[in-house]
């Protein structure tokens, strides 16, 4: 690696650092009814919402009922975009008369919107209509990352309240997270975005004449757009002559920038942020790496900031840091290496001032090796999922990074909301071992951890990691899930291993060879994607009840500090093993066994 | 219960309007009135009507021309209307089968380069509308282009170096060259 890419690292970490002072205690600001200055604006249209809803802003909700408004918001936003994807041949914004979308195609995107993972097995411009696209999937983009930040409130207030009965209202810390948080972050990003070439307009498709016309060969369709086959089943091909380009257009910028705020991660145009209209310079795409981490990053300073210890937040940010960076630099490490099978064909992989070097296959020039690495490790470790590279080309060692922190339960910032309150899940468990080590009632924060708490904690811990396993077992013995594979050997099998993943953890990117447009994974991935979600979600909340209804315990002699160096030792150890112990047999079979084929020259 | 139903159902409703509807628009509202330019897509002009755009690459065959990344997009490369990588894995022999095919493309164009060939010249990018080449896949073509245009190789370099860029505020990405805009420079009468 040469001194630029560790200067590239540095600079993200060193700017994404600095910003999560200002933005978490602006957001600390926001949920604890402190007025600043956007909040003061926004007071007035915040009232009328909850006049129009008839919503009373001061009811305080105890954890069933939070839990049940956020279910019934959620499974309704499953519903609408639903209906919307089988409608919309009858409703308008439909220009181009697409279809219904089909029902098991409808039902995983419908999840997959609703828990911010969008994971998209659809084909993106010739699936959805304008209509289903505005009103549905970008909604949710909104409305799913509000949900996360929301929960997170809610679970931090068991910690901070004491012999409370109730975890604030949802509909307000819903539509707080959204007109304070995340509409004015995303509005000044789409701007950003546009100033270096991110389209957003509402025109048709543009068609340009090309400088080289060319002809190529290209195969026969009939009236439904299958293939023709000839006699031997060959498909029949006709010589084509290519004279001009479709430029596409659309309202990107505003999609792209909720999409990387909200760690939602689903694209506009089908390569996502690889797309040189979606990600047209290393300005952009430094910009946009940055918004991926950024509202993970500051939450963990709001939440040491609501429980009234700002160094609580900084011991849980550093055990991000201490699994984000060395990952960050072996993945880093394993693309600029390249492709030994293609050094033996004479192609210049050495990185110099003309050219990054490195395993290009599937990367964009303007990003080369660093950028790209940065990007992967970055939306894997948030549950964002939107992609800059082709994560299915990288190198063996350079993919199972991505993959592994997928799996390692999104907790490694994670998605808005989602993340911190995952590792707090892993937080409770790091204590409690802690306290069976030594023989003491473990606490955390002041609040006795009990039986009841380390239940709910261990599902949240123990949910995604049996989805992942059980659903790659599911896969891997059914037809139609093998069917799915592109790539020969083990490759085919990360194929499946990591899109399980993928969406057992809310996360949404792919290893995008893998045709997963079919019934079976549509079931199996949305399944997978719903399971991960609202139970988890609702096991947090019943921990933050139980936890909010607690004394507070004054720190005692006996009372493990959490916010040393030791205690962030131990929590990153138990995030490490437990991902470890139980996915390393998998990666045994997939990327591990790719890497030493690869490495015997096959 | 059917209170917290109903309140759903409306609050869904109110936020639809504002991230569905207001936001989108008052986006595209602004974007056009600070950078129009850019939000439509940042087309080349060439005699009042557009002839492509400086962000997406377009296929180039033709040994006079330089060529661009190897583009993964169906029907024919460089697709605008639907993007996309190749996917192949790193130990897929249909890869390593693609790549050979490309350096015997490359060396049949120009038979006394003999140099290793830069990478990104012959691997797909993962957009399959990748507009940029490295300078090394650049300079690696040169020689070629110079040659079978007649002009001065001086001439082509120079002409390489206008339209390269170095990295972003001399930090960020990568140095490339743009190679739409050089190959449009190329065809342009002397003196343009």
């Amino acid at each position: 690696m040469s001194t630029n890419d560790y200067f590239q690292m540095g600079l993200y970490l060193v700017v994404l650092l600095l910003l999560v002072k200002p933005l978490g205690g602006y957001m600390a600001a926001v949920f604890s009814d402190t007025p600043n200055r956007v909040t003061r604006i926004g007071a007035g249209s915040e009232r009328l919402i909850y006049r129009l809803c008839g919503i009373r802003a001061d009811e305080d909700m105890g954890w069933k009922r939070y839990a049940l408004a956020m279910l019934l918001f959620n499974v309704l936003g499953v519903l609408v975009v639903y209906a919307l994807q089988r409608l919309q041949l009858w409703l308008p914004l439909n220009p181009q008369h697409f279809g219904a979308v089909s029902p098991d195609s409808s039902m995983n995107t419908a999840i997959s919107f609703a828990t911010n993972t969008n994971w998209q097995g659809y084909g993106g411009e010739s699936t959805m209509s304008y209509l289903t696209q505005m009103l549905g999937l970008a909604v949710q983009n909104f409305v799913s990352a509000a949900t996360g930040i929301a929960v997170l409130i809610a679970v931090i207030r068991g910690f901070s309240r004491r012999s409370a009965a109730g975890l604030g209202n949802f509909w307000v810390d819903l539509t707080r997270s959204t007109l304070y948080v995340l509409l004015p972050l995303s509005l000044l990003l789409t701007l950003l975005l546009v100033s270096q070439g991110v389209v957003q307009n509402f025109k048709p498709y543009l068609s340009v004449p090309v400088v080289q016309v060319s002809t190529v060969s290209e195969p026969v369709l009939d009236a439904s757009g299958a293939a023709v086959k000839d006699k031997a089943g060959n498909p029949v091909m006709k010589p084509t002559e290519v004279s001009t380009q479709t430029l596409p257009m659309g309202p990107a910028a505003s999609q792209i920038a909720i999409k990387q705020l909200g760690t939602n991660g689903g694209g506009f145009f089908n390569v996502n942020s690889a797309h040189p209209f979606e990600n047209p310079t290393p300005l952009s795409n430094f910009l946009e790496m940055l918004s991926l981490l950024l509202i993970p990053a500051a939450l963990c300073y709001t939440f040491g900031a609501m429980v009234g210890d700002r160094r609580q937040g900084w011991s849980l940010l550093a055990v991000m840091l201490v699994i984000f960076i060395p990952l960050l630099l072996a993945c880093t490490a394993a693309e600029q290496a390249g492709n030994p099978l293609l050094a033996h064909l004479g192609v210049d992989q050495h990185a110099s001032a003309l050219q990054a070097g490195g395993n290009m296959e599937g990367k964009e020039t303007r990003f080369g090796i660093v950028n790209s690495t940065i990007w992967a490790t970055a939306t894997t470790a948030a549950s964002n999922g939107s992609v800059n590279a082709m994560h299915d080309s990288f190198t063996p060692l350079g993919g199972l990074i991505p993959m592994w922190l997928i799996q390692l339960g999104e907790v490694i910032f994670g998605g808005v909301g989602s993340g911190l309150y995952g590792m707090l899940a892993f937080a409770v468990v790091a204590v409690f071992i802690a306290g069976l080590m030594v023989g003491r009632t473990p606490e955390y924060l002041g609040k006795k951890i009990e039986a009841y708490e380390m239940k709910m904690a261990s599902l949240a811990v123990l949910i995604p990691c049996a989805l992942v396993v059980i659903g790659t077992a599911i896969a891997v013995m059914v037809p139609a899930g093998v069917a799915g594979i592109t790539n020969p050997g083990a490759h085919g099998f990360s194929e499946m291993l990591y899109a399980v993943s993928s969406a057992s953890n809310n996360n949404g990117s792919a290893f995008a060879g893998l045709s997963a447009n079919t019934p079976f994974w549509n079931v199996l991935l949305g399944v997978c994607m719903f399971l991960a979600r609202f139970p988890l979600i609702v096991a947090m909340l019943a921990m933050a009840g139980a936890l909010a209804a607690k004394r507070h315990v004054p720190a005692s002699a006996g009372t493990l500090p959490t916010h040393t160096p030791l205690f962030i030792t131990l929590l990153a150890c138990v995030v490490i093993v437990i991902g470890a112990l139980t996915f390393l047999p998998a990666l045994a079979l997939g990327p591990i066994a790719e890497q030493l084929m690869s490495a015997m020259g096959h | 219960m059917s209170k917290l139903l109903r309140q759903s159902f409306m609050l869904l409703l109110v936020l639809t309007v504002i991230t569905g509807v207001l936001y989108p628009l008052a986006a595209t509202g602004l974007a056009q009135l600070i950078f129009p330019r850019q939000a439509n897509g940042s087309l080349v002009i060439r005699g009042g009507k557009p002839v492509g755009s400086v962000l997406i690459g377009q296929s180039f065959t033709d040994p006079k021309y330089f060529w661009g990344r190897p583009s993964a997009t169906s029907p024919h490369p460089y697709n605008g209307g639907s993007s996309s990588g190749s996917n192949l894995g790193p130990t897929n022999p249909a890869l390593v089968e693609a790549v050979r095919q490309r350096i015997a493309a490359l060396r049949a164009a120009d038979p006394g380069n003999t140099a290793p060939v830069p990478v990104d010249l012959v691997t797909a990018s993962a957009s399959g509308l990748d507009p940029q080449i490295s300078p090394a896949a650049a300079q690696y073509q040169v020689a070629r282009v110079a040659r079978l245009r007649h002009l001065d190789v001086a001439q082509v370099r120079s002409l390489v170096r206008r339209y390269t860029q170095g990295r972003q505020l001399g930090i960020l990405g990568e140095p490339r060259v743009d190679v739409l805009r050089l190959n449009l420079a190329l065809d342009a009468p002397v003196g343009q």
